[in-house]
């Protein structure tokens, strides 16, 4: 399963997607939106996405994992659209005979998507709104 | 040549439109990149900009058809 959806992810479903009865351990990462950023408080974000391409990159992430881990099951769902602080933003579960595996793969995917997705955050706050990352950092001057 | 370049997060912004036409001097990502520096300066200010082709990552050095799908990848943020 990898889901890209404007509506509340449904986190127990995606743990049921990615459940087996040959695993021992069910991995999952929840990520949540933080209310503050920089110092400031975020007043909610804006996710975008390249839906064709995020979900083909994804399914390559998996195949890696796959490759790497003795994956018995997975689910990624990501939302986009506007989410508020506390909102979950995106679930990632795994599972695998034995749970240090599904540890070391549920943290490869979840790190490895938010490295390559097309995927993007806008922060909005009270005094103005960033895209994350997307330009260097000023030098603070003294 | 033209091409049509899907545009996205900050790009879309600061191209204003979801989708353009844009000339290059050339048939490969690296002309496009460099029609879109010109035409919209404050591209270069980005950390990042990758092209994606058909849904991939792609070179500079990739060569464009005008059918293919182009999108503008500023720095992800996803997760």
């Amino acid at each position: 399963m990898i889901k890209l959806t404007e509506k509340p992810i449904d986190i127990q479903r995606v743990i049921d997607t990615a459940s087996s009865l040959g695993a021992g351990a069910v991995n999952v990462f929840i990520g949540t939106v933080r209310n503050n950023a920089q110092g400031k408080t975020v007043l909610w974000l804006e996710y975008e996405a390249y839906e064709t391409m995020a979900v083909a990159e994804i399914r390559k992430i998996i195949d890696t994992a796959s490759h790497r881990w003795p994956l018995l099951g997975w689910g990624v769902s990501h939302r986009i659209g506007t989410l508020r602080p506390g909102e979950t933003s995106v679930v990632v579960a795994v599972s695998t005979p034995h749970r240090k595996d599904s540890f070391e793969a549920c943290q490869f995917i979840i790190d490895t998507l938010k490295a390559n997705a097309p995927i993007w955050k806008k922060e909005v706050f009270e005094d103005g709104e960033e895209w994350v990352s997307a330009r260097p950092e000023m030098a603070i001057k003294e | 040549m033209k091409y049509r370049i899907k545009t996205f997060g900050v790009t879309r912004e600061i191209i204003g439109d979801r989708e353009k036409v844009i000339e290059t001097n050339g048939q490969t990502v690296a002309a496009l990149r460099k029609a879109l520096h010109q035409q919209y300066p404050e591209l270069t200010g980005l950390r990042s900009l990758l092209i994606a082709v058909n849904n991939e990552y792609a070179e500079d050095t990739t060569e464009l058809q005008e059918s293919d799908e182009i999108g503008l990848i500023p720095p992800v943020s996803g997760g």
